[in-house]
């Protein structure tokens, strides 16, 4: 998606050439031309930027997004700050894991941020929403722990938590022990993951590494009821992170004995029993999870209930054999998902063919029939469920924006592919001169493209064929776009609300402190509504209008993520088929 | 549509059939337009209203409070305060407060963090004072480096040889470090095109883009943990 990114970072080694023979007059920075989708991204990543972490990381972040990689002088001297603000900066994108660094050939670091990183901020509760569904209250907890500080060691997250739990409960305190197996369940299902080194890795670093994933899991082993679960965590801490270097479990504990009593191991052990290993969200995860859950809810709301449960159960089958986010899974026999379906849904044999025989013929083509053996093997294939989702929220945007006539004009040509304007306004059964208008209103606004086929070379008008047709990809990527500046829209919208009525809120809280200090005081209500009058009624009222615009700014922010996430994850997949 | 065709002779000798493109006989071509679309536009439908319930509600909660409190968190950095339009009396005194904003106020895990990124906590003013009664020597040994590279090299062979002999110009070293530092001005760039005026004219110019980080960084542990080869 950040394909105008990528050219940056491609050029801008060009640049350092250069900056080499020019010395220090100026810093050479290449002209890019980022492209529509790719300036919005940095418009709406400086937003967010600076409403997490300031004007100055926005400033670095935004600089560093429109023009690639740079140099820590580079980008002092390109954003006009001051040494250590950019140090600064730096050092709160590189712990919220959206920035890596790396050295060039000169030996010099150079840093490149993630855009697509800084924008899943707006998904943020989103993450912290999933975890609590999934794990309760201490998951969120956890989650939402992790999601602000970045990285953590696990010992800092769980003593943080099981601290806030129990101030959150007044007097009901939270084990710390049951923390550390919630913590330790995220991990198992690698919602949570390790923070990756640094590309610069010495061998002996390496060493060192995993020496502390071995720490790791001893550190695991420490409180007795965790016992029960070692087997159970043992090989999933090694394969947790994205650092998996042990070859298996074997090799592992072989390693294991020599090295402890090395002198290497004591060396970064001198505090928190798990010093070193730090934690961060695994954003592919959550994505994977969401994607999943979308899909099933469709299908669920398209055939039924059960359809849902056998989709999900070959999901489950297919979660060890498949890499995370493939578009298509292994294929699995219908016998194996009859194996694992969960007994509560009382299923037999029969129906369950069936109900696969039916979602192999739907014409989402979300289950494939990849062969017979084995009772028919099935295949499920997550682009094409995702297309589908993606075609509907198109159908609805177009229905929403243009009307139903357009939109049964674009279903139309969804439907059929290639249509001459004529066919168009035949098969739509909407009179010529209307069809027209709307079809040329589609296209100008570029849900419709238009293929030429001339039947001479000269292609003279006359003589030439105008297919109109839907490009999938492209319009989902326009949609995108648009969305990207919807949401920068919607939060400079908000800005601007929170600063016409500065005063205003400043006065109510103003007001606010005084009539709780006054309260806990012992006042009489004389004096609370003394105090209470300072606000007139319509100054009140314009309070009330304010909290209800800006509750449904953030509304809209987060509704609109949502088809964000949808149109983000379909994307990556269909540049191969760009066919329409 | 039309753009090629005004070129040559305005609306209406068009190129290319009308008829083609779906326009009849009678009709006429839509005027030109001329002015930028409007900023907003009036809205023919009606937005769909949000979607609302207990899961919509929770994540509103969770936004906003999340919002708030990544506001108060250390990764916020906030501006350093701007130089007001006049000097006050009392700005001498809130200096403590600005010394504050200067680190990070929080500590990243330094092992996989570039160590470049570090920064240098200032020194007091007081530590300058003591040791400028020496800066003037400094200065003349800095200015003798630029000027003849031969006695620079002499000198650089005296000091390889007596760093072999032995440990005891540790000490100078370190001093002379000190003094640079309270040499270089509060600006630490300036520092940086100080160390590049001393290298020009040697062969180590090329490399003049090692912008001296880590020889400031050393020197940095140098100063607090003794010096480190």
């Amino acid at each position: 998606m950040a394909k105008g990114l990528q050219v940056g970072t491609g050029s801008s080694t060009v640049a350092y050439e250069n900056l080499g023979r020019r010395r220090k007059q100026f810093v050479y920075v290449p002209v890019l031309r980022l492209n529509s989708m790719a300036q919005s991204q940095v418009r709406l990543g400086g937003l967010l930027l600076q409403h997490q972490y300031g004007e100055i990381v926005e400033n670095v972040g935004a600089f560093l997004a429109a023009k690639g990689s740079f140099t820590l002088k580079d980008i002092a001297e390109g954003t006009k700050l001051g040494m250590n603000e950019v140090k600064k900066a730096l050092c709160v994108l590189i712990q919220h894991n959206m920035m890596d660094f790396e050295r060039n050939r000169r030996g010099i670091l150079e840093y490149t941020i993630h855009i697509n990183k800084v924008l899943f901020v707006t998904r943020y509760p989103r993450y912290i929403y999933c975890a609590k569904t999934l794990y309760g209250d201490v998951g969120e907890f956890l989650v939402e722990e992790l999601l602000s500080h970045g990285q953590m060691l696990m010992s800092q997250v769980c003593r943080r938590v099981s601290e806030r739990i129990t101030q959150a409960l007044e007097g009901q305190s939270v084990d710390e022990l049951k923390v550390r197996k919630t913590f330790v369940e995220l991990v198992e299902t690698h919602f949570l993951q390790r923070v990756a080194a640094p590309p610069s890795d010495s061998a002996d670093k390496e060493d060192e590494e995993t020496e502390l994933q071995i720490k790791e899991k001893e550190m695991f082993l420490i409180p007795p009821a965790m016992d029960i679960d070692y087997g159970k965590v043992n090989p999933t801490v090694s394969s947790s992170g994205k650092r998996k270097r042990e070859d298996g479990e074997e090799g592992d504990k072989v390693a294991k004995r020599p090295r402890s009593t090395s002198p290497l191991s004591d060396e970064k052990n001198e505090d928190a029993p798990d010093k070193g290993v730090y934690w961060h969200i695994n954003f592919t995860r959550f994505h994977q999870f969401f994607r999943d859950q979308a899909v099933l809810s469709a299908l669920n709301s398209k055939i039924d209930r059960y359809a849902c449960e056998i989709v999900r159960t070959m999901l489950r089958v297919s979660e060890k054999t498949t890499v995370p986010l493939a578009p298509t899974t292994h294929p699995m026999s219908s016998h194996e998902i009859f194996q694992s379906l969960p007994p509560e849904l009382d299923l037999n044999r029969q129906t369950l063919g069936e109900y696969l025989t039916l979602l192999a013929e739907d014409k989402t083509e979300i289950v494939n029939k990849a062969g017979e053996s084995g009772g028919g093997m099935y295949i499920l294939n997550m682009q094409k469920a995702l297309e589908t989702l993606c075609k509907a929220s198109i159908e609805s945007v177009v229905q929403e924006r243009f009307g139903s006539k357009c939109s049964r004009i674009f279903r139309l040509l969804l439907m059929k592919r290639h249509l001459e304007q004529k066919q168009v306004e035949d098969m739509a059964m909407i009179p010529a001169k209307e069809a027209k208008e709307l079809l040329y209103k589609l296209f100008s606004e570029n849900f419709v493209t238009m293929q030429e086929i001339p039947k001479t070379p000269d292609h003279a008008p006359s003589r030439t064929f105008y297919l109109f047709g839907i490009n999938m990809h492209q319009v989902s990527r326009m949609l995108l776009d648009r969305c990207y500046k919807a949401m920068g829209n919607l939060i400079s919208r908000r800005e601007h609300e929170n600063t016409e009525n500065r005063r205003l809120v400043e006065k109510s809280q103003r007001v606010d402190a005084i009539s709780a200090s006054l309260q806990s005081s012992g006042a009489d209500t004389t004096q609370m509504s003394e105090v209470e009058e300072m606000i007139t009624p319509p100054e009140r009222q314009q309070l009330n209008k304010l909290k209800h615009d800006i509750n449904k700014l953030e509304q809209s922010e987060l509704q609109l993520d949502e088809t964000i996430f949808l149109l983000e994850s379909y994307l990556p997949g269909s540049e191969a088929m760009v066919l329409y | 549509m039309a753009g090629r065709g005004r070129g040559r002779g305005g609306h209406r000798g068009l190129s290319f059939d009308p008829g083609a493109l779906g326009f009849g006989r009678g009709e006429g071509l839509p005027p030109p337009t001329l002015q930028p679309p409007p900023i907003y536009p009036p809205l023919e439908f009606k937005p769909v209203s949000l979607q609302e319930g207990e899961e919509a509600d929770y994540l509103l909660a969770l936004k906003q409070e999340f919002r708030g409190s990544m506001r108060e968190s250390p990764y916020f950095i906030k501006p350093q305060s701007t130089k007001r339009d006049i000097e006050r009396y009392s700005d001498k005194y809130q200096l403590n407060g600005q010394n504050k904003g200067q680190g990070l106020g929080w500590t990243p895990n330094w092992n996989t963090f570039p160590k470049e990124l570090r920064i240098r906590e200032k020194k007091p003013k007081r530590l300058k004072v003591s040791v400028k009664p020496s800066l003037s020597v400094t200065k003349v040994k800095a200015k003798g480096q630029k000027s003849d590279s031969k006695e620079a090299e002499n000198k650089l062979k005296q000091i390889l040889q007596t760093e072999e002999d032995g440990d005891d110009d540790e000490d100078e070293d370190e001093e002379e470090k000190k003094k640079k530092e309270a040499e270089g001005e509060e600006e630490e760039e300036e520092e940086f095109y100080d160390d590049e005026d001393i290298e020009e004219g040697t062969d180590y110019a090329l490399s003049y883009f090692d912008n001296g980080e880590d020889y400031l960084d050393a020197d940095d542990d140098a100063l607090e943990d003794g010096p480190v080869y």
